[in-house]
């Protein structure tokens, strides 16, 4: 499962940032039937959560609603030089995460 | 009049056709009936996630485009009128389905060192819909914002 982030590698001081994550993941529904007629399982990511430097500046809790390969598209303000991590946990508490950093000048 | 069978025999399987897509049809459509959130379930959800606060109309702005061919990833795009200060922010954003099986689609937590209140991606819409989001700002207030989209294939049961 790959995971794709669009970040800027270098940002001014205060200047509004666009970040972009999304993973691969099939986000099944849990509503869908197999051709056997069986309920297919839900699986689903249902938290993300970006943080910078450690502190928290965005989370998102997903439902079924959301679309397979969950993107996203928020913003943060570059406040200092650090690492920007995002991170995607599932319905089993497993999660996976990515790391971006950011030099502010 | 070989011809004349190859005719009917086309007729038959395009009839036969007809039949299968119909039958699949009234089954997408009977489906969401039974399971469907309904726009009494948008607003309890709402009330769920926010309380019993008034719910005020205006500065949130949402982007769904006009018309989706396909009901299973829909772009969407939330705005909210607020200057993102330490005083003045929008701490919560949730968007709301009245139609999909389970009216609450998603959840987004911001603060102030979002620097701007704008969130997007993308959802699934089972069926024609009115998507709507909702605001919590850091003075508690709530503000409701609307968009509409014409689905031509659904995220039913079967897509």
């Amino acid at each position: 499962m790959s995971i794709r982030i669009s970040a800027p590698d270098t940002a001014s001081k205060n200047e509004v940032i666009e970040l972009k994550a999304l993973i691969q993941h099939p986000m099944e529904t849990g509503y869908r039937r197999n051709n056997r007629g069986e309920i297919i399982e839900r699986d689903i990511i249902t938290t993300f959560e970006c943080t910078y430097d450690g502190d928290t500046v965005f989370q998102a809790r997903f439902h079924p609603g959301i679309a397979a390969n969950p993107f996203l598209t928020f913003y943060t303000r570059a406040t200092k030089s650090g690492t920007l991590e995002f991170r995607w946990t599932d319905q089993n508490g497993q999660s996976r995460a990515e790391t971006h950093s950011l030099t502010v000048k | 009049m070989e011809m004349m069978k190859q005719d009917k025999f086309n007729f038959m399987l395009d009839r036969r056709r007809l039949l299968t897509l119909g039958t699949a049809g009234l089954v997408c459509a009977a489906f969401p009936m039974s399971t469907s959130a309904e726009a009494a379930d948008a607003d309890k959800a709402i009330r769920d996630l926010f309380g019993d606060g008034e719910l005020n109309e205006g500065r949130v702005t949402v982007d769904l485009p006009p018309i989706a061919e396909n009901g299973n990833s829909v772009a969407i795009k939330v705005t909210v009128d607020s200057p993102m200060t330490e005083n003045d922010h929008v701490r919560r954003i949730a968007i709301i389905s009245p139609r999909n099986p389970l009216a609450e689609v998603a959840e987004f937590q911001l603060g102030p060192r979002a620097g701007k209140a704008e969130v997007a991606t993308r959802i699934r819409m089972a069926g024609t819909q009115t998507i709507r989001a909702v605001a919590e700002m850091s003075d508690g207030s709530l503000w409701l914002g609307k968009a509409s989209t014409v689905v031509t294939l659904a995220a039913c049961i079967i897509g």
